[in-house]
């Protein structure tokens, strides 16, 4: 019983990552960033869910419990880093974090 | 019982070492004085006993003897090798020479390095030494007498570089080392043969398959060439002589016991216990005959115009341990085991007394730096010309009848190289005589220091001198001739060892009758009394004392002076090449290529991290572009593939 076919899945999870990667790229804000990478993340855990309905194998979504856990995680440990960074250098702007280098 | 006692007798040296190589300076001197010297008695015992049992044996006419074994040590495909003892006549007459005067040259080493800071180590690496030489005796095959033939190189290596700080030292325990390493090669070529040859390497089996072997049969030839390289190395013989005279390094006591009564005569017991395949290989004995005579003529020339006491001596070892090859090679093997066993009591001797002169001089080895000690070292005087005595070979004397028997086989066989053998016995008289009376006649040339202390060692280090002299004096008579009316008891005693060797030697091209023997001995004997008396007016009366300038005057002194440069020569033919070799791989090999590949890998990290980390921005956004611009690098590269 699909209604919609696979394909529109992946075209729309393609754009969705695609929209993620673009604003890794040009965003300055490391929220922001933050904020894109879970867009592409996301999109990642809907075509899982997607092919696993399609090839009538649960343990896609059974996949994608596990990596919103781990993305929660990541989260938590990636917002604390920019507390901490906004606390020492008052930016966030990925710009003014050049300090690592040789 | 007999087997245990067998077993027994190296264990207790092997346990000395352990004990004062593992306690090191902590066990006291007097304990390690009492270890040192006591565990090479009870060896001497337990040898004295197995000598009495193998003599009661022989005298009930006992032919062959059992084999000790002490555990089997690998069996692999043909080859089943025991770690096992064989005692026959031969090797209980070896263990009580090297237990027996081992013993006395401990005592005496109580006294010699009584003030030296590596005492203790000094006794570990002597029972080592004694250790290994029990071994290399007693074994019942080839390999352990080889395990044994090394471990006394590793200790001689070890106790000429006793005195490690001095580089000359080091530089002569090298020496040693080295050159015996070339023997030893020839000694595990030829055993590898007897190996593919008999199937086997014990003494029994070998020796028994031997006899199915004709006379001069090419494969036994090569065998008994390439053991007797061992022994040429080991024994100091030419042309790998120049090492033992440099050996003398080393303490007095090693010198005595290492390199001039026990280890030196290894290549002699090695070629009387493999008699059967010498006796096979008459071409063998013709190079063992001419190595040993050239030999004994060679280094006695050289002593004559050599002025360090202990030079001189380890000269004329390998001018007598030549005499003893001379035997071998013609066969007389009784004559070169009796020749050894006196030469192990006055070689012994004599260099204990070099050693209370040197003691008493603060360390001086140049006889032209001593004279007049007689007065007032008289024991020590006695007994070095006691020694003196029985190595020139005047009767009746040790000496006098062990190289008697070996001149008197030399006479048997041809006449030129007995009158050969001959003058190098007159040379020995003449540079013995030389030693002696530079040494303890004429005046005092040392200076006032050494003169307020000069006097004769205490009694720990005189009673083997004043022991050893008795055997000297009296060590002829295990072998006294029927010309002196003895029963030549050696020969009897040893004869079994020898009996299936003997049928195959050539026999005499003159026969010796009594009155030929008795003219033989006489003009030896004359003519031994004529150098005397030669030394005696040249050194005593004229009191000439060998220096520099006249003797660089005329040509063969200055050849002889210099050792016929043999040192030279060895040093331009192989040394220099080799240090040559060892320069060019340095300069080429090492630094040009190896070191430059090493070095250029490390280079290249560095420069192109250098290079590289440029990338390194720190700009976060540039490292996501990278990356992004990698994945769809990646993507596209599969859609290609």
């Amino acid at each position: 019983m699909q209604f919609i076919p696979i394909s529109y899945y992946l075209i729309f999870c393609s754009v969705l990552f695609c929209i993620g990667v673009i604003g890794v790229l040009i965003k300055r804000n490391a929220l922001l960033i933050l904020m894109s990478v879970e867009l592409m993340i996301n999109s990642i855990n809907l075509l899982l869910a997607a092919f696993s309905t399609y090839l009538n194998d649960p343990a896609g979504q059974i996949f994608v419990f596990f990596i919103m856990v781990v993305a929660a995680a990541e989260v938590a440990i990636g917002l604390a880093i920019i507390v901490v960074i906004y606390r020492t250098t008052h930016s966030i702007d990925i710009d003014v974090l050049n300090k690592l280098k040789w | 019982m007999k087997d245990l006692i067998v077993t027994l007798i190296p264990v207790f040296p092997l346990l000395g070492f352990l004990i004062l190589g593992l306690g090191f300076n902590r066990i006291p001197k007097k304990l390690a004085s009492l270890i040192g010297p006591g565990t090479v008695l009870i060896s001497f015992i337990l040898s004295f006993i197995i000598f009495v049992i193998i003599a009661a044996g022989s005298r009930r006419g006992v032919q062959t003897w059992p084999v000790t074994e002490v555990f089997n040590w690998m069996t692999f495909g043909g080859l089943s090798l025991s770690f096992s003892f064989y005692i026959d006549p031969l090797s209980a007459l070896m263990l009580l020479v090297v237990t027996g005067v081992g013993f006395l040259i401990h005592v005496y080493s109580i006294g010699y390095m009584e003030h030296d800071q590596g005492y203790n180590r000094f006794f570990a690496y002597m029972n080592l030494f004694v250790f290994f030489m029990l071994i290399l005796v007693m074994g019942a095959n080839y390999l352990i007498m080889f395990i044994g033939w090394e471990g006394v190189g590793l200790c001689s290596y070890l106790l000429i570089g006793f005195w490690f700080r001095n580089q000359e030292f080091n530089n002569a325990a090298k020496k040693a080392f080295i050159m015996n390493r070339i023997g030893d090669l020839g000694f595990l070529l030829g055993m590898f043969l007897l190996f593919t040859t008999f199937g086997s390497l014990n003494y029994i089996d070998v020796f028994h398959n031997a006899k199915g072997f004709l006379p001069g049969t090419g494969v036994v030839t090569a065998i008994t060439l390439l053991l007797f390289a061992g022994a040429v190395g080991k024994s100091a013989q030419i042309p790998l002589y120049t090492w033992l005279p440099d050996a003398m390094a080393g303490p007095t006591p090693v010198s005595a016991l290492i390199h001039a009564a026990t280890m030196v005569t290894a290549g002699v017991y090695m070629v009387a216990r493999s008699n059967i395949l010498y006796a096979l290989a008459p071409a063998t004995m013709t190079v063992v005959a001419v190595t040993g005579l050239v030999t004994a003529l060679f280094a006695a020339a050289i002593a004559i115009y050599q002025n360090d006491i202990k030079k001189i001596l380890a000269y004329s070892t390998i001018s007598q341990l030549g005499y003893m090859f001379l035997g071998l090679g013609l066969g007389a093997f009784t004559g070169a085991m009796f020749h050894l066993i006196t030469h192990a009591f006055f070689k012994a001797l004599l260099f204990l007394a070099a050693g209370s002169v040197i003691h008493a001089m603060d360390g001086e080895q140049d006889i032209r730096k001593m004279g007049g000690l007689g007065s007032a070292l008289p024991k020590t005087r006695w007994t070095f010309l006691i020694g003196t005595i029985t190595i020139a070979g005047m009767p009746p004397f040790a000496g006098f009848f062990s190289k008697d028997e070996i001149l008197s086989s030399v006479f048997t066989h041809s006449m030129i190289l007995w009158v050969v053998a001959v003058t190098g016995a007159l040379m020995t008289a003449f540079y013995m005589f030389r030693l002696y009376f530079l040494t303890f006649s004429g005046n005092f040339r040392g200076n006032i220091k050494q003169l307020q202390h000069l006097r004769d060692a205490e009694p720990v280090m005189m009673i083997p001198l004043i022991l050893l002299a008795f055997l000297s004096v009296t060590g002829g008579i295990i072998n006294l001739p029927a010309l002196a009316g003895g029963s030549a008891w050696l020969h009897s005693f040893l004869g079994p060892v020898f009996a299936d060797a003997t049928p195959l030697l050539k026999g005499p091209v003159y026969f010796l009758d009594a009155q030929t023997d008795y003219l033989l001995v006489g003009v030896t004997i004359v003519y031994v009394a004529v150098m005397i008396v030669v030394a005696w007016s040249r050194f005593v009366k004229k009191s000439l004392i060998p220096d520099e300038a006249t003797i660089l005057r005329s040509p063969v002194a200055r050849i002889l002076t210099n050792k016929f440069y043999i040192d030279e020569l060895y040093d331009l033919l192989f040394v220099r090449p080799s240090l040559w070799l060892s320069k060019v791989c340095h300069d080429v090999m090492e630094i040009r290529i190896i070191d430059r590949t090493v070095n250029g890998a490390g280079t290249l990290v560095v420069k192109a991290g250098n290079t590289i980390r440029y990338l390194q921005t720190g700009h976060v956004g540039f490292y996501v572009f990278m990356m992004v611009v990698g994945i769809i690098a990646i993507l596209l590269f599969n859609l290609v593939i």
